[in-house]
């Protein structure tokens, strides 16, 4: 089939990825607004759900955050954040045409996963761990610093790796409403049926969401503490985020 | 050319909230001018997620059950799976093109994969969670494979299976918008319309659709959890 070969005609070009609009910037500036995302959602996000899963609070909220990030589209939320007047379509800095929607749309979806593994993950430490440490005559902060957090950590890993998959899929759909990132090459192959080109931007979106994968994967098995194991059961793995 | 729109023609008492003067969000006019077209785009909506999921849960259903009685092969169905739910969707609709062309069954194929990812592993965990002691009794009474699977594991592992559905059926409700890159995206194209020609009212139309939409289908799957469990419905506590 011809669209292969236009597709490769693409990807080989070296024009395509050099310069302003190359995909090598587009690629840079999605990457950018994912890493950017992501740390904002953990910091605002880690704390508040780790803070909950101690004491216990909240429960109803940081599981059912999870369903309702599930059932907004994300392509709405952006189409919603870019039509207002305030993000609306300006460029923002290196990130891009309508960068502060994409940014504000991103870091919104990144919250879920967070925060709902971070609070099963703490709400998960066995009660017979915590009545030790109490016994030991650990204080509040402690227990948690010195013993919840560290049995925490693997399923936050995990949780921290939903969010970079999920952030990375929805800046790619930021391209559907203007936006910055990879998902320009694709909308622009698209919607100008320039297939070869929007397949090969494709392949460059997945490659490197297979490769974000693996890195975070890397990631979490680093940061479960040896002898713990990686998270079986309640891994929410496939809690379906809109990607 | 100076009259407003609203005077000239209708016998409308005021005016359009949608106009090149006014861009309300929320305007009860654009339901009743543009119904046709919101009935279109949801049942083309409704249509492709229950084509998508439906493909996802046949498909899902053998793999399930190979990958239960091979354990080598759970690791790579599971592996695929995931490799392929990492694909943004934006990425894996172009990606099927070249094969199924510019038509709903791109969108249908691959919303029907990630749904598949989700759903194997609910059947899977599913049928894992029939306790040991039922399946020996059940041996043990004579019951044979097929009907140990029909009349014993499946209906004691529907709890789990039914919530992987919801999962599965929200989120593509949600994934279906994507598919206005090949103009398929049932709600999705009325959001695509709005962003680009700035029409706010038929934007948040389609877009509280679309959550109205999950939240239906959602209470509709529980409703037929409820129906296929009966032994579960007179437990009050």
């Amino acid at each position: 089939m011809t669209v292969f070969g236009d597709t490769w005609d693409y990807l080989t070009t070296g024009s395509n990825w050099s310069g302003s609009g190359g995909m090598l910037e587009l690629l840079l500036q999605q990457l950018l607004l994912s890493v950017t995302a992501l740390a904002i959602a953990v910091v605002i996000g880690l704390p508040v759900a780790l803070w909950l899963g101690h004491l216990g609070r909240g429960g109803f909220l940081a599981i059912n955050i999870s369903n309702i990030g599930r059932a907004v589209p994300t392509f709405a939320l952006l189409a919603l954040l870019v039509t207002f007047d305030f993000p609306g379509r300006a460029e923002f800095g290196p990130y891009g045409r309508a960068g502060l929607a994409t940014l504000i749309a991103l870091a919104l979806f990144a919250l879920p996963p967070i925060i709902t593994n971070s609070y099963v993950a703490v709400r998960e430490v066995p009660p017979e761990v915590k009545e030790s440490a109490r016994g030991m005559g650990m204080t509040g902060p402690q227990q948690f610093f010195r013993v919840e957090l560290p049995r925490a950590l693997p399923l936050i890993a995990s949780g921290v790796r939903l969010a970079l998959v999920q952030v990375w899929a929805t800046a790619t759909i930021a391209a559907l409403v203007a936006g910055p990132g990879l998902g320009r090459v694709i909308t622009d192959g698209f919607f100008r049926t320039n297939y070869g080109k929007g397949i090969a931007g494709a392949l460059v979106v997945a490659a490197v969401a297979l490769l974000l994968e693996l890195v975070a994967a890397m990631a979490q098995r680093a940061a479960t503490p040896p002898g713990l194991g990686s998270p079986e059961r309640g891994d929410d793995e496939m809690s379906g985020d809109a990607r | 050319m100076t009259l407003p729109a609203a005077t000239s023609l209708t016998t409308a008492v005021e005016p359009s909230c949608y106009s090149r003067l006014t861009n309300e969000w929320v305007c009860a006019q654009y339901f009743v001018d543009r119904k046709s077209d919101l009935v279109e785009a949801t049942t083309e909506h409704v249509l492709i997620t229950v084509a998508a999921v439906a493909f996802g849960l046949l498909i899902a259903f053998p793999l399930a059950l190979l990958a239960r009685r091979y354990p080598r092969l759970e690791a790579t169905i599971l592996g695929v799976s995931t490799g392929l739910y990492t694909i943004p969707s934006l990425a894996l609709f172009p990606l099927l093109v070249p094969f199924t062309g510019l038509s709903p069954t791109t969108v249908v194929i691959g919303l029907g994969l990630y749904a598949l990812t989700i759903l194997v592993r609910s059947i899977l965990e599913g049928l894992r969670s029939v306790p040991e002691e039922v399946r020996e009794s059940a041996t043990g009474l004579g019951y044979g494979a097929g009907r140990l699977l029909l009349r014993i594991e499946l209906p004691l592992a529907l709890p789990v299976i039914m919530a992987g559905l919801r999962v599965a059926t929200v989120s593509t409700v949600a994934l279906t918008t994507v598919g206005s890159l090949v103009a398929y995206g049932g709600l999705g194209n009325l959001i695509k319309d709005g962003v680009n020609t700035n029409f706010r009212a038929e934007l948040l139309a389609a877009a509280v659709l679309c959550v109205v939409l999950a939240v239906v289908l959602d209470v509709l799957i529980v409703l037929l959890q409820r129906v296929l469990t009966p032994w579960t419905r007179g437990v009050t506590t």
